[in-house]
């Protein structure tokens, strides 16, 4: 790297490089966002722009004051603990699974891959279908099957309808997971195996003492990506029941852009703010129980 | 012995349920109404037709927004690849005040719930005079997903040898013509690999694309699909049939360069 004033060409080189991504991200991505916090104090009606002033916490006490954002930070919370849980421990299963080499392992792994490739929307759209109270398959398998004799409403029932959305998120992200995971094995360094496949160590123990451990500081991290990640996912919620029925499938992400859709730009940047708050204040704690974790095995 | 067969039973599973719901969409595509909607349901269709796709074509326009989908992607993803190749060898290379700032300005978008952003973004848009037109679209994407090409490249860069650069500097060459010639012809693959990545969140993303256009002549895949589901009924053969078509040129793109999706999937994350 090298390591000078900055300075006269070398100082233009760089600025050159850097400064079209800058103007873009600056202009399209950081601007719009201070510009909609400072609406979250404003009152700001995209109905009604003669009048915009400043109305201090009116925003946040009227979005605290709203049922339906409490319900859907509720749901926030079962929709990510949930497919997380799903998610890592299948992800995990599989990622065991195709740790070791075998025939024809790439071309599988290529086709279990394939949901990265759709997009959120489609892959609602895909498990809506599926999911259809009258003709959808999954109805018409579970019939089959004799697991039911009724079919079930799954999108238009409350309860059934965040178990479906559920399901297709599992469904996607699990591949992630293993993926990620897969990765994260392959970095443990193979010395600390024979060192202790010498001891006599059984694969569960080495798996215990050995693996787990030196894994567990990017599990963390993994975990936490996810976490942040699938709360700013409602592409699937929205293409799949849009939130409902009854708002039993909202969360606060798909909260704020019907916020937005509905043009109160000043409630949408309170609700925005809100969460922001919350993901900083979940992220810091989440930090600090991790390491100190890891802190404590390391001495 | 059965170690293995029960292994391959579980894999088995997953690949089902992996595959079974594309299976599913591409038969729902080939029914005919008629059959549909009608009990029982068939799991292998038994008169296949290509009326949903011909329909698409012929009321739904669906030329015209795969022709705009792909416009508005191939311009992003070029433009956000050169911004990335760019951004990412100065990151990698040069240590500068501000260096560090920077890349935890460009992370943080990677993490915040962007839709906060949302609204403002729509005044902007207008009063830039940029809704409904497809370069309004070209200049949020390239905002997008600067971010990620940056990081990204930068990672790539980092395994290249400086050495290599500084051979072909001692040669005479300045520092911008053995990036040209000696670096990006080693770092192509990687260069590849974001483009088609940011070609294919182009391609997907929904949310920006349903702010800020609602002319008929500026629609993209997404936006039009999304019109389909606000009616009261979904057609759902040629909802099929738009899922099928809109899927495929991604499908193709990702297989190509699988080995470097961890990579773009863990940029925001692991780097930096």
């Amino acid at each position: 790297m090298t390591k000078r004033a900055f300075t006269g060409r070398r100082a233009a080189f760089i600025t050159l490089c850097l400064l079209p991504g800058i103007v873009f991200v600056v202009l399209f991505t950081y601007w719009p966002m201070v510009r909609g916090s400072v609406m979250a104090f404003q009152r700001y009606n995209l109905f009604d722009l003669t009048q915009t002033p400043f109305v201090g916490l009116e925003n946040f006490a009227a979005v605290l004051a709203e049922e339906r954002f409490w319900t859907s930070l509720r749901n926030t919370g079962t929709w990510v603990v949930v497919s997380l849980f799903f998610q890592f421990v299948l992800g995990f299963g599989l990622a065991l699974l195709l740790r070791r080499h075998f025939r024809g392992r790439g071309l599988y792994q290529a086709w279990v891959f394939f949901p990265w490739a759709m997009s959120g929307f489609l892959i609602g759209l895909l498990w809506r279908w599926m999911f259809n109270g009258q003709f959808g398959v999954i109805n018409d398998l579970l019939l089959k099957t004799g697991i039911i004799d009724q079919r079930i409403g799954f999108l238009s029932t409350p309860g059934w309808a965040m178990t479906s959305v559920i399901v297709a998120n599992v469904w996607y992200g699990t591949t992630f997971f293993a993926i990620m995971i897969m990765a994260a094995l392959q970095s443990v360094p193979k010395e600390l195996y024979e060192a202790a496949g010498v001891d006599g160590a059984s694969r569960l123990r080495q798996f215990w003492h050995v693996t787990l451990p030196h894994i567990r500081p990017t599990l963390a991290l993994i975990v936490l990506l996810r976490i942040i990640w699938i709360l700013n996912f409602p592409d699937l919620i929205y293409s799949m029941t849009g939130g409902g029925p009854a708002g039993s499938t909202d969360i606060v992400t798909t909260f704020l852009i019907q916020q937005v859709m509905g043009g109160d730009y000043g409630r949408a940047g309170a609700v925005g703010l809100l969460v922001l708050a919350l993901l900083l204040a979940f992220s810091i704690f989440y930090l600090n129980v991790t390491r100190s974790a890891d802190g404590e095995k390391a001495r | 012995m059965v170690k293995r067969l029960a292994k391959g039973t579980v894999l088995g599973i997953w690949l089902l349920i992996t595959v079974f719901p594309l299976y599913w969409i591409v038969v729902t595509s080939l029914k005919p109404k008629a059959e549909i909607f009608s009990m029982p349901l068939k799991y292998w269709p038994a008169n296949v037709t290509f009326e949903h796709y011909a329909e698409l074509f012929e009321f739904a326009d669906f030329g015209r927004y795969l022709a705009n989908s792909l416009m508005v992607s191939l311009v992003a993803a070029a433009a956000v690849t050169v911004i990335g190749v760019l951004g990412g060898y100065t990151l990698a290379r040069f240590t500068f005040p501000g260096r560090g700032a920077l890349m935890l300005a460009f992370l943080v978008t990677q993490m915040i719930p962007l839709f906060i952003a949302l609204g403002p973004l729509y005044l902007l848009m207008s009063d830039l005079d940029l809704l409904n037109r497809l370069a309004g679209l070209m200049v949020v994407y390239v905002a997008m997903l600067v971010p990620f090409s940056t990081i990204i490249m930068r990672g790539f860069y980092e395994r290249v040898p400086v050495a290599l650069e500084e051979a072909a500097q001692v040669d005479g060459a300045s520092r911008l013509s053995a990036l040209v010639r000696v670096v990006i012809p080693v770092m192509l693959p990687g260069i590849a690999a974001t483009f088609i990545f940011a070609f294919v969140q182009c391609w997907n993303e929904l949310f920006l694309a349903i702010t800020f256009i609602d002319s008929e002549d500026a629609k993209t895949v997404p936006v039009a699909m999304n019109s389909f589901i606000t009616q009261y009924d979904i057609d759902w053969g040629s909802m099929a049939a738009a899922t099928v078509v809109s899927v495929i040129p991604t499908l193709i793109l990702f297989a190509a360069i699988r080995r470097y999706i961890v990579e773009g999937l863990t940029a925001g994350a692991v780097k930096g």
